[in-house]
C-alpha cells in the first residue's frame, strides 16, 4: 500500500488532480452548509455580475446564485458519474468475464454484441434513451451505463483470456472448483488494476455526458446540474458571460482531475509501464 | 493488398454493415415498444399532440393489434424503403426533414474531420521529431485540456470571444439573414459561419490525432525496416513520409473509424450551440417537442453514417496496409 502511494505520488499531475478532486468532494459535501437556501431560490437581482450583491459568481436571469448552483450541482455530477460507472462496470465485467471464460460461440456472440454498441453513435443513443424514458436521474444513469460498458467488457475479456490458461487457474479447475467461484476468487481479483484505471476515466466521461444531456434540456427537472446552468446561460451569453463560464470551469476542473488521477493510478498499478514512459 | 481479393473483402464488409443496420432498426423497434405508453403515441410524437383518428390510423398502419413479429416485419419493410415515419409536429415525413438537413451536417462534420486529421497528424509528426521540446509538451497539454472540456462549452467560449467580444465572426446560423448574395460571396458567407462550429468540433479530435500520431511515429521510427531504408540511402524526408508516416497512419485510420460515432454525437451539441441547420439541430428541436419519430429517424441515419464511414476506413486501411488479408 505504501509502495502504491509512493508510486502514485511520483506523478505530479496525479497529485494535483487528487487535490482538485478532494476539493470538489468537499464542496459537494458542504453545499447545504455553504448555501443553505435552495439553489432554485431567488437570492439577488437578476443578472448581477460576479462580486455584486454578495453574489460571488454572479446571479442568473431569475436572480439565482450561480455559486450555489455550482455547489449543489457538484453533488449531482459526482453522483451520476459514480453510479452510472458502477452500473456500467457491472454490465461490462459480467459480459467480459463470461465471454473470456466461456470462449467459443458464447464469446463470439458477446463480442459481436459489444461491437454493435461500440459502432452506434453512443451520445445520440443516450439522448434517445433519456428522451423516450423521460428525463430523470434514473433514466440518465441508465442511458450512460448502457453506452459506456463496451470498453470494460473488452478489457475484462482480454484479461480473463490471458489469466485462464495460467497455472493457478488450472490448479483451481483440477481441484474441482466451480467456474463461477474461479472467476470471482481467482481470475477477477487479478484483473483489477486495469478495471480501476478504466473506471476513473469512465467517471470523467460520465460527468461530461451528463452535462451534455442536461445542456440539451434532458436533465432531471428537479435537480440543479452544471449542464443545466450552462444551458440556461447560453441564450443570454451576450449580457451574462458568468452564467456559462463558471459552471463550465467546474466541469473542466473535475474532469481534468479525474483524468489526471487515472493516469496516476495507471502508473502506480503498472510500475513497469510507468518506468518505461518516464 | 492484392487487388483481385478486393471484391471478396468488400462483400464481407458490406454484409457486416448490413447486419449492423438491421440490428439498429430492431433496436429502434424495441425502443418504441419499451417506451412507457402506447407505441402509437410514440410513433406520432408526444401523446396529446396527435388526435385520436391519427392514432387509430397509425395502429392500423403498423398493425399494432397483430403479433409482435408481424409488427417488426412491417416496421422493417418501412425503414428499408426509407419510410422513417411521419413527424406530426412538422406535418412532414421524417425522411424529408432529414434529407433537407443532411448536407449541412455533412459539411460541418466533414470540414471538422479534415481539419482535425490534417492539423493533428502534422502537429503529431512535428512533435515526434522534437520529443521533449516545448512543442511536444504543448501538444500534451492541449490534448489533456480538450479531453476534459465539454464540447458545447468550448463552442460557447468561442462565441463569447470571437462573436461577442471581438465581433469578428457570426455566432449562429449557416448564412447571413436578410442580405442577398451571389456567387463567391455566398461561399465566403457560409465559410464565415462554418469557421467557429467546425473549429469547436475539430479541436478535440485534433488533440487526439496529434497524440496518436506522435506515439505511433516514435514506435515505428525504431523499427528495422526504417533503419534499412536509411541504410539504403533513402533521403530523410522520404523515409519519414513513405516509411514512417505511412505506417503511423494505420492506428490513426482505425481510431478515426472508432471515433466516427462520437463525431456525429458531437455534431448534435455543436449544431445546437451555433444554431447550425443540420440534423443535430433537427434532433434538438425534436427533443424540445418530444417528437420521437424524428429522434428515432435521426438515430437511424446517424448510425448509417457511422457504418458507412467505418466501411470507408476499413477499405482505406486495406489499401494503406499491404498486410491486411481479404478475410472478413
Amino acid at each position: 500500500m505504501m509502495d502504491f502511494w509512493r508510486r502514485f505520488r511520483r506523478n505530479r499531475g496525479a497529485v494535483v488532480g487528487l487535490c482538485i478532486l478532494v476539493l470538489v468532494l468537499l464542496l459537494s459535501a458542504t453545499a447545504s452548509l455553504l448555501f443553505p437556501d435552495s439553489p432554485w431560490d431567488m437570492a439577488a437581482a437578476p443578472f448581477m455580475p460576479p462580486g455584486e450583491m454578495g453574489m460571488l459568481l454572479g446571479s442568473d436571469s431569475l436572480g439565482r446564485d450561480v455559486a450555489a448552483g455550482i455547489a449543489h450541482g457538484a453533488r449531482i455530477s459526482l453522483l451520476v458519474g459514480a453510479v452510472s460507472t458502477a452500473a456500467a462496470l457491472l454490465i461490462g465485467v459480467t459480459l467480459g468475464a463470461i465471454a473470456g471464460y466461456a470462449g467459443g460461440i458464447v464469446d463470439d456472440a458477446l463480442m459481436r454484441f459489444t461491437e454493435f454498441f461500440q459502432t452506434i453513435p453512443s451520445f445520440v443513443f443516450a439522448i434517445l434513451l433519456v428522451a423516450i424514458f423521460s428525463p430523470s436521474i434514473g433514466s440518465i444513469v441508465f442511458a450512460i451505463a448502457v453506452v459506456s460498458w463496451p470498453p470494460v467488457a473488452r478489457v475484462v475479456r482480454a484479461e480473463v483470456l490471458s489469466l485462464r490458461s495460467r497455472e493457478f487457474v488450472q490448479a483451481a479447475e483440477v481441484l474441482g472448483k466451480a467456474p463461477l467461484a474461479i472467476l470471482l476468487t481467482d481470475v477477477l481479483p487479478n484483473a483489477l488494476s486495469p478495471i480501476i484505471v478504466l473506471s476513473s476515466l469512465m467517471v470523467a466521461t460520465a460527468i461530461l455526458t451528463e452535462s451534455a444531456l442536461s445542456f440539451l434540456g434532458l436533465g432531471d427537472p428537479n435537480l440543479m446540474t452544471w449542464g443545466f446552468l450552462i444551458g440556461a446561460g447560453r441564450s443570454v451569453i451576450r449580457i451574462a458571460w458568468w452564467m456559462s463560464v463558471f459552471p463550465g470551469l467546474a466541469i473542466f476542473l473535475t474532469v481534468l482531475a479525474l483524468n489526471l488521477v487515472g493516469e496516476g493510478l495507471s502508473d502506480a498499478l503498472n510500475p513497469r509501464l510507468a518506468r518505461r514512459r518516464a | 493488398m492484392d487487388l483481385t481479393r478486393l471484391p471478396g473483402f468488400l462483400a464481407a464488409r458490406l454484409a457486416k454493415a448490413a447486419v449492423v443496420i438491421l440490428a439498429i432498426v430492431v433496436c429502434n423497434f424495441l425502443l418504441i415498444h419499451a417506451a412507457p405508453g402506447d407505441p402509437a403515441s410514440v410513433i406520432a410524437g408526444q401523446s396529446g399532440a396527435a388526435d385520436e383518428r391519427f392514432l387509430a390510423q397509425l395502429r392500423e398502419q403498423f398493425g399494432l393489434d397483430r403479433p409482435l413479429h408481424v409488427q417488426l416485419w412491417i416496421y422493417l419493410k418501412g425503414v428499408l424503403t426509407l419510410d422513417l415515419g411521419f413527424s406530426h409536429r412538422q406535418q412532414l415525413p421524417v425522411w424529408t426533414l432529414i434529407q433537407a438537413r443532411l448536407p449541412a451536417t455533412l459539411l460541418l462534420t466533414g470540414t471538422a474531420f479534415v481539419f482535425a486529421i490534417v492539423t493533428g497528424v502534422t502537429l503529431g509528426a512535428l512533435a515526434a521529431r522534437r520529443v521533449g521540446r516545448w512543442a511536444d509538451s504543448l501538444i500534451t497539454v492541449i490534448a489533456l485540456t480538450f479531453y476534459a472540456t465539454p464540447l458545447f462549452w468550448i463552442g460557447l467560449m468561442l462565441v463569447l470571444v470571437f462573436s461577442v467580444w471581438l465581433e469578428w465572426l457570426p455566432s449562429f446560423g449557416m448564412s447571413s439573414v436578410g442580405v442577398e448574395l451571389h456567387g463567391m460571396a455566398v461561399v465566403l458567407d457560409v465559410a464565415q459561419h462554418l469557421l467557429l462550429p467546425a473549429l469547436t468540433l475539430g479541436l478535440f479530435y485534433l488533440a487526439v490525432y496529434a497524440r496518436l500520431t506522435r506515439a505511433t511515429m516514435l514506435e515505428v521510427a525504431d523499427q528495422d525496416f526504417v533503419k534499412t531504408a536509411r541504410a539504403k540511402g533513402v533521403p530523410e524526408g522520404r523515409v519519414l513520409r513513405a516509411h514512417v508516416l505511412r505506417n503511423a497512419m494505420l492506428p490513426v485510420i482505425t481510431f478515426a473509424g472508432i471515433q466516427a460515432g462520437q463525431l456525429v454525437g458531437g455534431a448534435i451539441l455543436v449544431e445546437t450551440v451555433f444554431a447550425w441547420p443540420g440534423i443535430g439541430r433537427l434532433a434538438f428541436d425534436a427533443l424540445l417537442a418530444r417528437d420521437y419519430a424524428v429522434l428515432l429517424g435521426v438515430f437511424f441515419c446517424t448510425s448509417v453514417m457511422v457504418v458507412a464511414f467505418n466501411l470507408v476506413t476499413d477499405l482505406l486501411y486495406a489499401v494503406v496496409d499491404p498486410r491486411v488479408e481479404a478475410v472478413g
